[in-house]
């Protein structure tokens, strides 16, 4: 996702949802890590239009605001696709042979962990741990998980989801 | 009225497994049937054993169906609901039982298991307070309302309790610390931050049993004199911070949280803060600075949380499953009774995660004391494909590999220690000769490396150092003298780190060095990979002898590598294989075999 699509998107957003996420929290600093995750869960991801809302409201410095963002892995910055793909990247995940699935996926979509596919269809990023270890390797795609991979399987599951 | 209950397992091991389309199944098939009202459908807590999910167990019938398919409903509601004739193809078969099994009492899986932490998983429904309640839920909590504070971090002091966590700290020790803190504001959290890649304990008891948490939660505030908790749970855990919620709104609704608890003076309550995705926020100071709102990054202690926790206030940090212990020791007696088992230095339980090249993948509870080989071979039914068992990893990344000579080395904090290992949070990864030990390290590294939070100078170039050393040496690249480098420089950071991140994420690269060190060896002089893992350091081969032409592998490759005739010996062109692995794991007769690069005469596999 190139910084011009990213600056395409940013003039057109619509920040007065803002307000009304941060209503409750608003003097309660100690709340940003949920409102970020609200303002998140909103617009797919956090624009900056958004985090200078999100810093104007809030009473925080925006580059306090963004030092908490970047450091949480579950902050992003860059839009996504409307399905994100979480290949787990788990111990047991691992030795069951994740790498190999990883591989077919990034092949299958042209794809690095990161990035996102030029119709916004599919995100693909790392996650420690699904928590499904016994079912390992294992892919989440948004809420659903999918396990006992093989790469063979991979191109079916992805065809799955328009 | 109900004629009988179903307990469907709805935790991630049987959802991914499609729990969920079973579900669907089921109810339709019942609808049709117009006798949908007759029977209670439960999508509840897990028995544990993913390796069979989707799981559905039956009341008051004790029949646990396993393996289930959407297209079994049809026949299970018609014969064992309508006709009261158990389907016999639905239940537990394997190796280790002569007739198939029906329930929890005859599946080898669970006879050396006893539920402590995971009493209630996969019995009660995990959000009704009632039968929480029924099972002699907050029981414990009344009782210790009559009783002086100080009493009751006795009690659990006197059960020898240790943080089912990491560490392993005297629970009843901590609390004191925070009762005797001065200060009028003190807190309880419970730290649900389950990070360590290879566990999913705290997520299952979490979904399964979550009144027990805030039971424990209430015990601790009363021990230590706090009126306000946090439960700090990953994000990626939805379905626990949904029955957390749920558990919350049903405690308060029945008066077990909120002001003047049951008519006594002593208020508390509960909120939930969801992780963002950082594995350091496992370590307490850095779990405090994120509910702060903060980035998520440890501080040196001392002070201790127990003097100086959340918001500066005197704070207590426990774990999911050391809190979904304290009911049993605050009950009647109980404490006597937790005391009675386990080992002189390790009482009770501990829930372990079965993961990797085992037959039986899930989650069991045994006591503390059993030998990993009851665990490995009794409980999980030994190793996959019947190769040879090669070391178990505990703990994490945080932790160390236990090789074969040390099977009968008994499962306590001390002795897991002393193996260069540690109980952690209770990962058990277990791994066959297909692993490359070497790998693994670097494994482990890379996801310490990732996770370091950058704050002290030791973890976060230390760990990159040793990671590039790690990479040349799967890459074909290691030198003799690194060994030395890697080991020196994993003791600085050992010692000089500021948190157990950095303190402990050397662990695998030293236990793997200790037990596997010709490996490393063989990676680094031999430029040879034998488990076929480091894809510079060998090349497949098809041996003529044993291929017996069925083209499986041929099939499976995905560049066309692999040539020959039906029915005569195959094999690889070595200029277009990539050691993607596709041929050896489809390959039914061992004919693949992994050798050194470059050297045709010497296949001494």
């Amino acid at each position: 996702m190139s910084t011009e699509t990213e600056a395409a998107i940013a003039p057109e957003i619509d920040l007065s949802a803002i307000e009304e996420i941060i209503e409750p929290y608003l003097g309660k600093k100690e709340m940003v890590i949920p409102v970020l995750q609200k303002v998140q869960e909103h617009f797919g991801f956090l624009p900056r239009p958004a985090m200078e809302e999100v810093s104007r409201l809030m009473r925080i410095p925006l580059s306090r605001l963004y030092g908490v963002a970047t450091f949480y892995a579950q902050f992003k910055m860059k839009p996504r696709g409307r399905y994100i793909i979480r290949v787990c990247k788990g111990t047991a995940c691992h030795i069951q042979g994740s790498p190999k699935i990883a591989d077919r996926i990034e092949e299958t979509l042209g794809l690095q962990s990161g990035e996102t596919t030029d119709d916004l269809r599919f995100t693909l990023e790392e996650v420690a741990c699904i928590g499904a270890c016994a079912l390992a390797p294992v892919i989440m795609i948004n809420d659903e998980p999918h396990g006992r991979l093989t790469p063979d399987k991979i191109k079916d599951i992805l065809d799955s989801y328009e | 009225m109900y004629e009988k209950h179903l307990m469907i397992c709805g935790a991630t091991g049987c959802l991914s497994s499609g729990s969920q389309s079973v579900e669907q199944a089921l109810i339709e098939e019942l609808e049709k049937r117009g006798i949908r009202d007759n029977y209670r459908l439960v999508m509840g807590g897990c028995p544990g054993f993913c390796e069979v999910g989707p799981i559905i167990v039956i009341y008051p019938d004790e029949v646990l169906y396993c393996r289930l398919k959407p297209k079994h409903m049809a026949e299970l509601v018609e014969k064992h609901l309508v006709g009261g004739e158990i389907v016999e193809k639905l239940l537990y078969k394997g190796p280790d039982v002569d007739v198939p099994a029906r329930f929890y009492d005859t599946i080898p899986f669970y006879a050396k298991q006893k539920f402590n932490v995971l009493r209630n998983s996969g019995i009660i429904d995990p959000e009704s307070i009632d039968e929480y309640i029924m099972r002699g839920g907050y029981r414990a909590f009344t009782r210790s309302l009559e009783m002086e504070p100080a009493a009751i971090c006795e009690e659990v002091k006197s059960a020898g309790l240790r943080g089912r966590g990491g560490a392993g700290f005297s629970t009843g020790l901590k609390w004191e610390f925070t009762l005797n803190a001065v200060g009028q504001k003190k807190y309880v959290v419970c730290n649900a931050d389950e990070g360590d890649p290879g566990a999913f304990m705290d997520r299952s008891i979490l979904e399964g049993d979550p009144h027990a948490i805030l039971e424990g939660m209430l015990i601790c505030g009363r021990a230590i004199g706090a009126n306000e908790g946090y439960v700090y749970c990953r994000a990626e855990y939805p379905l626990a911070i949904k029955r957390l919620k749920i558990a919350i709104s049903k405690a308060e609704e029945y008066g077990l949280l909120g002001e003047n608890i049951l008519g006594y003076n002593y208020n508390f309550k509960i909120n939930i803060k969801e992780g963002a995705g950082a594995f350091v926020c496992g370590e307490e100071t850095a779990l405090l600075a994120s509910i702060e709102g903060k980035r998520g990054m440890p501080r040196p202690r001392p002070p201790f949380p127990a003097q100086s926790g959340l918001f500066g206030k005197p704070t207590t940090i426990n774990n999911v499953e050391t809190l979904a212990n304290i009911p049993l020791i605050v009950k009647e007696g109980g404490a006597v009774e937790f005391a009675s088992v386990g080992t002189e230095g390790s009482k009770g339980t501990k829930v372990f995660a079965l993961a990797g090249k085992i037959r039986n993948t899930g989650l069991c509870e045994v006591p503390m004391g059993i030998t990993i080989r009851e665990i490995i071979y009794d409980v999980g039914g030994g190793i996959k494909g019947g190769r040879d068992f090669k070391a178990v990893q505990a703990g994490g990344p945080s932790g160390g590999c236990i090789p074969a000579e040390q099977l009968d080395l008994p499962i306590d904090y001390d002795s897991l220690n002393k193996a260069g290992a540690i109980m952690g949070s209770g990962g058990l990864v277990v791994m066959d000769e297909r692993t490359c030990m070497v790998d693994l390290a670097r494994y482990f590294l890379s996801f310490t490396q990732k996770e370091s939070c950058g704050k002290c100078t030791p973890c976060r170039e230390g760990t990159k150092r040793m990671l590039e050393i790690l990479n040349r040496i799967t890459e074909g690249e290691g030198k003799p003298e690194d060994l030395d480098i890697l080991d020196s420089m994993a003791y600085s950071i050992k010692d000089s780190s500021l948190c157990g991140l950095g303190q402990t994420c050397p662990n695998p690269v030293l236990s793997t060095i200790r037990y596997f060190r010709h490996e490393y060896e063989e990676h680094i002089n031999n430029k040879f990979c034998r488990a076929g893992v480091c894809k510079a350091l060998f090349n497949y081969k098809i041996d003529p002898e044993t291929c017996t032409g069925c083209t499986v592998c041929a099939r499976a490759c995905p560049v066309d590598a692999i040539s020959g005739e039906k029915k005569l010996p195959h094999e690889i062109n070595l200029d277009l294989c990539t050691n993607c692995g596709s041929c050896i794991e489809k390959c039914r007769f061992d004919a693949i075999i992994i050798k050194p690069v470059g050297r045709e005469a010497d296949v001494s596999n």
